[in-house]
Formats: C-alpha cells, sequence, structure tokens
C-alpha cells in the first residue's frame, strides 16, 4: 500500500514539477501560434489531473477500505446490480469535460491554422522550406534567396511556410514557434507562425524519414524587421546562384551543414500543384475532401 | 553464388553474425533433442495435428512469450542506445531496424497472440462449449500467425530486417528509400498472419452466437466472452482493410505499381490512411480483450458481482463503434485542415467516455468487496492508475491543437506504451496468473507472482513517465541519437533503468513458470480462486471434451449462483460426446504459405508458384476429405472422470 | 451426426447451421476488402499521371457480355438451389455446370479485355489509376476463377455422393459466394464503368 502511496505522490509531485518548469520548449512559446498551443497544453493538463486525482483517490479509498485483512472473516459482500444515478454521474461528468475540451480544441485549432492573431492584417512573408534526405532547403521567392538547413525569420511579421517534400514525408516543426506539420511530395502544406522575440529557435523534421533523421534539424533565426534587411542584402550581394545541376547535387541523399545561395530552386524545380490550408489555395482542395468522404463510405458499408 | 548472395543482410555486424551461429545451434539443438527423446510423434500427433482450442491456446501463449523476448531485447537495444547522448552501440541503421521490427513484434505477434492465447483457451470453456465452431479453421489460423512470425523472425538473419517503422509510412517504404527486402518481410509476414487473424474472427463470432450453453442469453454471457465477441467483429471489418493495404504495399514494392508511389499519379497518403483505418480498432482489437479479462478478475477477487454489467456491454459496444471513426487523428499534421481535424479529435475525445464508465465501474465493483490481492489482482488494480494516466494523455493528444507539439515525439510515445501495457500486457500477465492452474493443473508462485508485479508496475513508470518530459522538451521519437546540448539525456537515463527493470519483472515470470513447474504442488481444487463462471466448474487441467455433460445456465454468474444459490449446472447422464478430429492439413498448409512468402520476398517465382499450387492442393483435399469426427463413449467419459477425481456433476 | 428434417437438407445439422453462418460472416470481411479496393479505386482514379484515362479505354461490347454472363450465372445457381431444395439431383448438377461455364466465359472475355487495355498502353504498372483499376477487377476475376474450381470440386461431390446434408450445404455455401460476386460486380458496372463511360 504504501508503494502505492509512493507513486502516486510522485506522479504528483512530476506534474506539479511539470507545470512549474516552463523551460521545456514547448511550454516556453515566442509567438501566438506556439502561446496557444502551450495553453491548450496547460488548460488540459489541469483538466486531467482533476480526473485523475479522483480516480486514484477512489481507488486508494476502495482498497483500503475493503481490503479482505480489515474486515470480518464471515463478511460476505452484497450483490450489487447498478445504479441509475452512479451511472448517470459516470456518464455525465466526462461528457462535460470532453465538450469543455472539445470547445477549446476547435477554437485554438482554428487559431493555429489561421494567420497569428495580432498579426491578421500584416502581409505574411512567404519561405518555401522543402525536405529532403536528410535535409531542409528554404526558398524566399521575394528575396530571391536560398538557404539550406537555416532559416532567418523576420520578427513581428507573420511567416508563411509553404512545406512540401523530395521523398518521404517529413514533418515541419519549430516548437518553440508553432507545432508540425507534413512535408509531403504531391502537395504544398501551409504553417502559419510568427515570432515576438528575437533569437535562436531549435527546428527539425519530426517524421521518421530513414537514416539519417535524427540530423535532420535546422536553425531559425529570429531578427528584428532591420536586421533581418541588413541580411538579406548581404547574401543578396555575396552569395552565389543556385544553378539546377548545383540543386540535384544538393539533394542527393546525406547531410550537409548550412548552405547559402541566391536564386531558388522553385524556378526549375517547382513545389507540387496541389495546395492546403491556404488561403490563397487554387482549388484544388477536394481532394483530401473526397478522400475523406469516401473513407467514411467504405466505412458505412 | 550469385543466386545467394540476395540472401546476405546489407548491413552486417558481428551481432548479426552470432545470432546467425546462434539461432541455427538452437534449431540444431531442438531437432536433435527431439529425436533424442523420440518426440517427433508425440509433437505431431499431440500438437502440431491438434484442433483442440485449449492446445492451440497454450501454442499462442508460447508463441507469444517468444515473441515478448524478441521485442523485448529489441525495446532494451533502443533504451540503452538512447540512455547517453552521442551514444554509438548502435548506428542509425540498426536502430531503425531494431525499433520496427519492436513496434511490429510487440503488437502483433505478441500481443495479438497473447490475446488469442486467451480467448481461444478461455472462451469455449466460459460459454460451456466442447470446441470452437470450426476447430480445423482454429489450428489453420494458429498456423498462418505461427508461420507469420518466423517469416518475419528470419528477416533478422537472411535478407536483413525492415527499417522503415511499424507504421512503413510509403514512400520511406517504397523501393527507392527501402531498397533491402526488409520491408517485404513486414507486407508479406503481416499479410500471413493477418489472414490466421480474420479466420479467427470468423470462427470466434459464430461460436460465440451459436455454440452458448442452453440458458445462456447474450445478456448473461460473462464479460471477457462479451469482449471476445465484439473483438471478432472489429476484426472481421478491419482485418481486410489491411489486407488491401499490405497486397497494394507489396505490388508496389515487387510489381512496380503506383498505388502509394509519389509519381505517376499514386498517392503516399493512402498508405497512411488505410494503415490507421485498420490501426486503430486493431488498438482496441487489443485493449477490449484485456478489459474483459479485467472484468472477470476484479470480481473474483473483491468477491463480488461486477458492477453495472450492462453499461460495461454498452461501454464496449460504443468503444468497438467509434473505433472506426477516428483515425485521422494519427496524422492531425498532415494538413486536412481545422474543420477534419476537429471533427476527428471530438469523436476521439468521445472514446473517453464509454472508458471512462469502465473505469468507474471497476472501482464501483471494488466497493463494499472483499478484496484479495493475489497477483492477478495486483496487476488488475495496477492497471487502472497507470492506465488512466496513459488514457488521460490520450485525451490530450486527441485535442488538435496540441497535438501539433506533441505528434512524433517521445509524449506520443509515452501516451501509447502507458496504454498498452497496463492496459494489455498487465491483463496478459493477469490472465496467464488466473487461468495458469485451469490451463496446467498447477499454480504459479505467488510470491515470484508479486515481485514480479512491484519491478514491472516501477519498471513501466519509470521507464515511460520521463518520456513525457522530453517530448515536451522537443525530443522526436525514432531519433537513434541525440547531442548532449539538448539535455535529454537524464531522461533517457531513467527510462532505460525503467527498461531494466521491466526486463527483470519478465526474466522473473519466465522464472517463475519454470519454478512452478517444477515446485508447485499438483494437488489443487479445480476451483482455486473461488471463482465466477463456467471454465471453473470444469476439472483442472480440463479433459478434451471440456465438459462431461453440457451445462444449463440459469443466471449471469452462473458457477457462483451454482455454489452459493444451489442452481443445478449438470443435468441428466452421460452420453456420447462428438468430437473433431486431429489433422495435419492445417500446418503443411501454413508450411507452404510460409514458403510461399519467403520466395516473394525474393521474388522467387518459380518457387513462388510451387507453394500457391502446394497451398491450393491443401485445399482441394479438404473439398473432397470425409471427415465426421470421432465419438467418446460413455465407458470412457466415466474413466476419465474418474480419474481426475470425481465426476463433476 | 443429429439431422433435422425439418429443416432444408442444407440446414438439417448442427454443423450446417454453423457453417452457413460462418459464410455469412466471411462475406461481411469480404464486403469490407471489396470496399476498400472501391474506396482506392475512387481515390486515385484521376491519377492516371502520363497513362490512358477510365473514359479512353472501357468499351462497352465486353462489359455487356460480361454482365450478361455473370447476372444469368447468378440466376442459374439460384435454379440449381432450387433444384436442390426439391431433392432433384440432375437438375441441381446440370445448373451447376451451366452456371461455371457461364462464369467460365466472363473470366475469359474479362481476360480479353485486359489484353485490349494493355494493348492501349494501360498495364499494371502504368498509373495509380490503372494499378487500381487493374486491381480491383482482378481481385473480382480471381474470386471468379476461384469459384470455378471450387464449383467443380462440389459438383463432383455431387455427382459421386448425391444429394447429402454435407454436399448440400457446400452447395448453398457456393451459391451464396457466386450471388455475392454477381453483386459486387453490379457495383463495379456502375461505379467503375458506367461513371467512366459517362
Amino acid at each position: 500500500m504504501t508503494k502505492k502511496l509512493i507513486l502516486f505522490s510522485s506522479i504528483f509531485a512530476f506534474l506539479i514539477f511539470l507545470t512549474g518548469c516552463q523551460s521545456l520548449t514547448v511550454l516556453d512559446p515566442k509567438g501566438p501560434q506556439a502561446e496557444t498551443t502551450a495553453d491548450v497544453i496547460m488548460t488540459s493538463i489541469w483538466t486531467m489531473l482533476i480526473i485523475v486525482i479522483v480516480v486514484f483517490i477512489l481507488l486508494i479509498v476502495m482498497l483500503v477500505k475493503y481490503r479482505a485483512r480489515n474486515q470480518a472473516d464471515d463478511y460476505e459482500p452484497p450483490y450489487i446490480k447498478g445504479n441509475k444515478w452512479v451511472e448517470i454521474i459516470c456518464v455525465g461528468i466526462p461528457i462535460i469535460i470532453v465538450i469543455f475540451l472539445s470547445v477549446i480544441t476547435v477554437k485554438s485549432t482554428y487559431e493555429v491554422e489561421g494567420k497569428p492573431k495580432g498579426y491578421e492584417n500584416d502581409e505574411p512573408l512567404v519561405i518555401y522550406a522543402a525536405s529532403s534526405n536528410w535535409k531542409w532547403h528554404f526558398s524566399y521567392p521575394e528575396e530571391n534567396i536560398e538557404t539550406v538547413n537555416y532559416v532567418f525569420i523576420p520578427t513581428d511579421r507573420p511567416i508563411e511556410f509553404k512545406l512540401y517534400a523530395y521523398g518521404p514525408i517529413a514533418s515541419f516543426w519549430v516548437p518553440q514557434l508553432a507545432g508540425q506539420k507534413y512535408a509531403m511530395a504531391n502537395m504544398v502544406n501551409t504553417l502559419n507562425l510568427a515570432a515576438t522575440e528575437p533569437g535562436e529557435y531549435m527546428g527539425r523534421n519530426a517524421s521518421f524519414t530513414g537514416e539519417g533523421f535524427a540530423e535532420q534539424t535546422f536553425n531559425v533565426t529570429a531578427l528584428p524587421p532591420a536586421d533581418y534587411q541588413t541580411w538579406i542584402e548581404e547574401i543578396q550581394a555575396t552569395a552565389e546562384p543556385l544553378t539546377e545541376d548545383k540543386f540535384n547535387q544538393l539533394l542527393e541523399p546525406g547531410r550537409l551543414g548550412q548552405e547559402t545561395y541566391t536564386g531558388t530552386h522553385l524556378e526549375f524545380s517547382p513545389p507540387p500543384t496541389t495546395h492546403h490550408g491556404a488561403k490563397e489555395s487554387d482549388g484544388t482542395e477536394n481532394t483530401e475532401q473526397e478522400m475523406n468522404d469516401s473513407m467514411e463510405d467504405s466505412m458505412e458499408n | 553464388m550469385e543466386f545467394f548472395d540476395r540472401f546476405a543482410v546489407p548491413n552486417p555486424t558481428f551481432t548479426i553474425y552470432a545470432s546467425m551461429v546462434a539461432i541455427g545451434l538452437t534449431m540444431l539443438a531442438i531437432l536433435v533433442g527431439i529425436t533424442y527423446f523420440k518426440k517427433w510423434g508425440y509433437l505431431w500427433r499431440e500438437w502440431l495435428t491438434t484442433v483442440d482450442h485449449k492446445r492451440i491456446g497454450i501454442m499462442y501463449l508460447i508463441s507469444a512469450l517468444l515473441m515478448l523476448f524478441r521485442g523485448g531485447v529489441d525495446a532494451l537495444m533502443m533504451r540503452a542506445q538512447t540512455a547517453i547522448p552521442d551514444n554509438t552501440f548502435l548506428n542509425a541503421q540498426e536502430y531503425n531496424e531494431v525499433f520496427t521490427t519492436h513496434g511490429v513484434v510487440m503488437i502483433l505477434f505478441m500481443a495479438m497472440a497473447f490475446v488469442m492465447a486467451l480467448m481461444n483457451f478461455v472462451t469455449p470453456l466460459q460459454i460451456g462449449a466442447r470446441d470452437v465452431a470450426f476447430p480445423r479453421l482454429n489450428a489453420l489460423s494458429f498456423w498462418l500467425y505461427f508461420m507469420g512470425a518466423m517469416l518475419f523472425n528470419i528477416s533478422f538473419v537472411i535478407g536483413g530486417s525492415p527499417d522503415s517503422g511499424w507504421t512503413s509510412y510509403f514512400p520511406l517504404a517504397g523501393n527507392e528509400f527501402s531498397p533491402s527486402v526488409g520491408t517485404n518481410y513486414y507486407m508479406l509476414s503481416i499479410q500471413i498472419a493477418g489472414l490466421g487473424t480474420l479466420i479467427t474472427g470468423i470462427n470466434f463470432i459464430v461460436t460465440i452466437l451459436k455454440m452458448r450453453a442452453p440458458g445462456m442469453t447474450l445478456m448473461k454471457m460473462p464479460m471477457f466472452t462479451w469482449s471476445a465477441l465484439i473483438t471478432n467483429l472489429i476484426i472481421v471489418f478491419a482485418f481486410p482493410v489491411l489486407t488491401v493495404a499490405l497486397a497494394m504495399g507489396t505490388m508496389d514494392r515487387l510489381f512496380g505499381t503506383h498505388f502509394f508511389s509519389i509519381d505517376n499519379g499514386g498517392m503516399d497518403m493512402l498508405w497512411a490512411n488505410f494503415f490507421w483505418v485498420w490501426g486503430h480498432p486493431e488498438v482496441y482489437i487489443l485493449i477490449l480483450p484485456a478489459f474483459g479479462i479485467y472484468s472477470e478478475i476484479i470480481p473474483t477477487f473483491a468477491r463480488r458481482n461486477l458492477y453495472g454489467y450492462k453499461s460495461m456491454v454498452i461501454s464496449i459496444v460504443a468503444i468497438s463503434a467509434l473505433s472506426f471513426l477516428v483515425w485521422v487523428h494519427h496524422f492531425f499534421t498532415m494538413g486536412q485542415g481545422a474543420l477534419v481535424n476537429s471533427i476527428f479529435s471530438i469523436s476521439t475525445m468521445a472514446i473517453a467516455v464509454p472508458t471512462g464508465v469502465k473505469i468507474f465501474n471497476w472501482l464501483l465493483t471494488l466497493w463494499k468487496g472483499k478484496i484479495e490481492f493475489t497477483t492477478a489482482m495486483l496487476y488488475s488494480v495496477g492497471f487502472i492508475p497507470i492506465f488512466t494516466i496513459g488514457g488521460v494523455t490520450g485525451v490530450m493528444l486527441a485535442m488538435a491543437s496540441a497535438d501539433y507539439q506533441y505528434h512524433n515525439t517521445m509524449f506520443l510515445v509515452a501516451h501509447f506504451h502507458l496504454v498498452i501495457i497496463p492496459g494489455v500486457v498487465f491483463a496478459m500477465i493477469a490472465g496467464l496468473f488466473y487461468w495458469w492452474p485451469k490451463m496446467f493443473g498447477f499454480m504459479l508462485n505467488e510470491k515470484l507472482g508479486k515481485a514480479s508485479f512491484w519491478a514491472i508496475a516501477v519498471g513501466v513508470c519509470l521507464a515511460f513517465f520521463p518520456m513525457f518530459i522530453s517530448g515536451l522538451d522537443g525530443q522526436a521519437r525514432r531519433m537513434y541519437t541525440y547531442s548532449e546540448s539538448t539535455g535529454f539525456g537524464i531522461w533517457n537515463m531513467i527510462s532505460f533503468i525503467g527498461a531494466s527493470m521491466l526486463a527483470i519483472g519478465f526474466i522473473l515470470i519466465v522464472y517463475n513458470i519454470y519454478y512452478s513447474t517444477r515446485y508447485a504442488s499438483r494437488d489443487i481444487s479445480s476451483d482455486p480462486w473461488n471463482a465466477r463462471s463456467l471454465e471453473w466448474a470444469t476439472h483442472s487441467p480440463v479433459p478434451d471434451y471440456n465438459f462431461a455433460i453440457t451445462p444449463e445456465v440459469q443466471s449471469l454468474e452462473a458457477f457462483w449462483d451454482a455454489k452459493k444459490k444451489g442452481h443445478k449446472l449438470f443435468k441428466g447422464n452421460y452420453k456420447e460426446i462428438h468430437m473433431p478430429n486431429n489433422s495435419g492439413v492445417p500446418f503443411i498448409m501454413c508450411c507452404f504459405f510460409f514458403l510461399l512468402g519467403f520466395a516473394l520476398v525474393f521474388s522467387m517465382w518459380v518457387v513462388a508458384i510451387i507453394a500457391a499450387i502446394g497451398i491450393f492442393s491443401c485445399m482441394a483435399h479438404r473439398s473432397l476429405e470425409q471427415d465426421h469426427g470421432h465419438h467418446i463413449s460413455v465407458e470412457e467419459i466415466t474413466k476419465t472422470e474418474e480419474k481426475l477425481g470425481g465426476a463433476k456433476k | 451426426m443429429k439431422v433435422d428434417h425439418s429443416q432444408p437438407l442444407e440446414y438439417s445439422t448442427e454443423q450446417n447451421r454453423l457453417n452457413i453462418l460462418g459464410f455469412w460472416i466471411f462475406l461481411g470481411a469480404e464486403i469490407a476488402l471489396f470496399a476498400t479496393l472501391f474506396a482506392s479505386y475512387f481515390l486515385l482514379r484521376n491519377g492516371t499521371g502520363s497513362g490512358p484515362s477510365d473514359g479512353e479505354v472501357f468499351v462497352i461490347d465486353t462489359l455487356m457480355i460480361q454482365t450478361f454472363l455473370l447476372l444469368t450465372s447468378s440466376f442459374t445457381i439460384g435454379l440449381g438451389v432450387h433444384a436442390m431444395r426439391l431433392g432433384r439431383k440432375t437438375a441441381t448438377i446440370n445448373f451447376f455446370i451451366v452456371t461455371l461455364l457461364l462464369g467460365l466465359g466472363f473470366v475469359g472475355v474479362e481476360i480479353y479485355e485486359f489484353t485490349q487495355y494493355i494493348d492501349e498502353g494501360l498495364t499494371l504498372q502504368t498509373s495509380g489509376f490503372s494499378s487500381a483499376l487493374f486491381t480491383l477487377l482482378g481481385t473480382h476475376g480471381a474470386h471468379v476463377t476461384f469459384g470455378l474450381f471450387w464449383g467443380s470440386f462440389i459438383i463432383y461431390q455431387l455427382i459421386t455422393r448425391g444429394l447429402t446434408p454435407e454436399t448440400a450445404n457446400k452447395s448453398f455455401i457456393f451459391s451464396l459466394y457466386w450471388h455475392f460476386l454477381d453483386v459486387v460486380w453490379i457495383f463495379i458496372f456502375s461505379f467503375v464503368y458506367l461513371k467512366g463511360m459517362i
């Protein structure tokens, strides 16, 4: 019994520790999208903690109180069929909790899928992020530059990452700025984020892509707009141009350091034509919709 | 020589060569041993050709324990590799193979087999039947599973293990990115084992619907039988989806079709969708029987009836229906938009409601009880707190926006292990301890059993709680290593310690089996736990025909009421019993299946055609054969009953 | 073996009743299997890559012949089971033989149709569409082919053993299988061919 108590208290301590520990990457947001997800996570932890505590207390009470050793030898447990009210409570409370969490989920999901809060009216900076085994290629179509395995972004401006892949499904993830989204070969996904503070953030592919997966990381550096502009101009002035041959070399499976080029691969190796989640989507959105519809059909059969 | 090159392992290391030698020697030792002790005939007559559900159950059990060992070694290697930053114990390729085989072996060849073992052994006894509806098909199911498992396992030494994750997402699993034959093994071995599972599904639905003892209406069925019925219904509707997906994956890899390719109109997301349309129900295929086991054990040792039987039944039916409507939550991040994600978030969270009902019903079963802490009961009540944590984190993962941060991280790994281990593995061990005396006629040692419980329970918490933290700190899953600056080291070290404790716990269970086999008393009653359902009304170990007289059931807890209220279970006299004959055909047919799978893995078409002809010949043989089974005479029944300690009447 | 004479022959023993229920559940699994194949066909229908699309390859003649053959065979096997219920062994066997001959014709036309597709440059490897099409049609065709063998074994048993509870049970189950394939064909006819040709 004591061991159960130890177990219980250690889990409790663990959760307290968790809530106090704001240094965990995901819970240390530097932008509105990540802040929304961090808030949702904390709310759900607290809500779930209530359930966990109720279950633990009930369990401990039952186990201690109704233990055979604590009862008379001739005690014969009664036959109890069930009680309507108990069952209504057992169903009702979880339903209320689920409704509460559903509201939060729907609201926050729309929030993180849309433009970052507070920047709704700003013109977003579009950056194409393409995954290849085991690298990330970032193309800035407006600035006409391309980087490998690192990306600079301006703070206080919404960024629209257009994600796709050369090869296996990868998942673009900068935990302190926003949650993940898949980069896939046959369509372009859009990830919205914004950084409120300048700094260096860890980014990586979170979806397994084979041998070099563990090292498929990139750095995100958020700079104040003026510094960002200086950086752009510097690159435009100094970097080598990206040729098709060079790009095909970069696509070869393997691991690369950080590289910088002028020009982008978008001209000679354009991204897939199917777009998702983008407002200015070019009308091919129904592919996925159809897919889900007929999946549901097949389930009904 | 060129012909044999294909069988070489693409990434050979010392460990693999050592394993080859070890496997070779073990095989040789087994063959020599069987020959020396002249056991070939015994093996063939009593086991390879058996159609008895109890023996098939025991064979499933042995296979499950073997696979637990294989998957467990994989797990230990993974935890050892990640225990310290920048470790070089395994390289990336080896790590990828290890986590792939760990997942496949644990889910499909360990947990499924364990579920099948208990379902096979217990269900017919609980409903008072002589055997399952189609005993011959039951043997076929087992051998298909067994050959599938063997085919998967030889990949380690012949041709190379699969390395694209147990989910094998395309295009990663396609020829371009996974050129070795490993993924062929994955596709074909799961296909073969899956066929067996599908056949079991049909078999058990018919058995439970049609072969219950007189008087046992659906609402008088024990909870475990209910869960078996619903589980098998899920199997029948979910496994065909896997069959199709695997067939398409195989064709993409062997014949160059374009189902999941990224060019020529293929659709890579299609695999992920099909995989999880099967995969999520599969989770419930594992956990519902586990829920059934807890619903048997908790009332037995709380000495009280199961609280809210009707709501328990309704909740498993609800869970099974919802299980088909949530698959998208495995890839919220695929970009299907906020609307689709919201719908699937809500349907996923809805599963928490019936699951919650079950948890509260178990808690209320303890209420006013007289709780006895046997090993089986310890595992059952230990399940509740750990599973609750696993379950509530599942609700957290169901929230799409938050899942964008949890997806593909150690947080997810922590969640599903904290659901599957207390949910499925605890239940299987509890069931093992609980039904062991019925299977073998002696009990497992309680002291060692309890020690194993504490090692495993503490080990699970230590191994997986730290992953919540490292996940939230940004550690993605399936990373073979990480740098020291990430700060993940400490959490992974704790995980490794926990994993080692788990290993100790499992070794204690195996030792317990050995120890009890040698030393435990054979002189036990047929009802050592003072239990409540029909399987305890017959002898331990159970005679071939299960019940000398078919029991007649009047109430939900038929055996308990027979003991307490004096209901008469067995009326009338012994009558001749009709039993099915043994048959070697299922075993031979599955050898051909193994050969077919192996030939296809290496694209050896002639061998594949020969094997296919072998399979069809077995089917033709079955079609033409006239086998009406045999009868056990009244004298023989009387003799057996007396030998087993007096007639059960 | 207890034979219940108040029931039709195919239902007359306990094992027969189990077999029939088991086969219905098997057909449930088959429905899930074909539903998955249909789903993938619908999803991949537009994935023609550089190959031809459905409207370009489908021909009405072979489709009509196939449909006629299979629907008629479903009718004749129905007559076969009816004859079996009346206890008329020869009629049963004859109707089953006609059924299998029609089925054989169906498979023959289907193979001819496939060769036509290949001539037009649509092979299994052409595109997502072609893979899904050949797999859906091929799975159905393979079921029919399997049925031809299975049916022949049953006819052989009917000839040598006559109408017993066992052979009647097998024949009845085979008829369920055959009707099911017919139903699947109706779906293929409407949702693959007609949809593609419109």
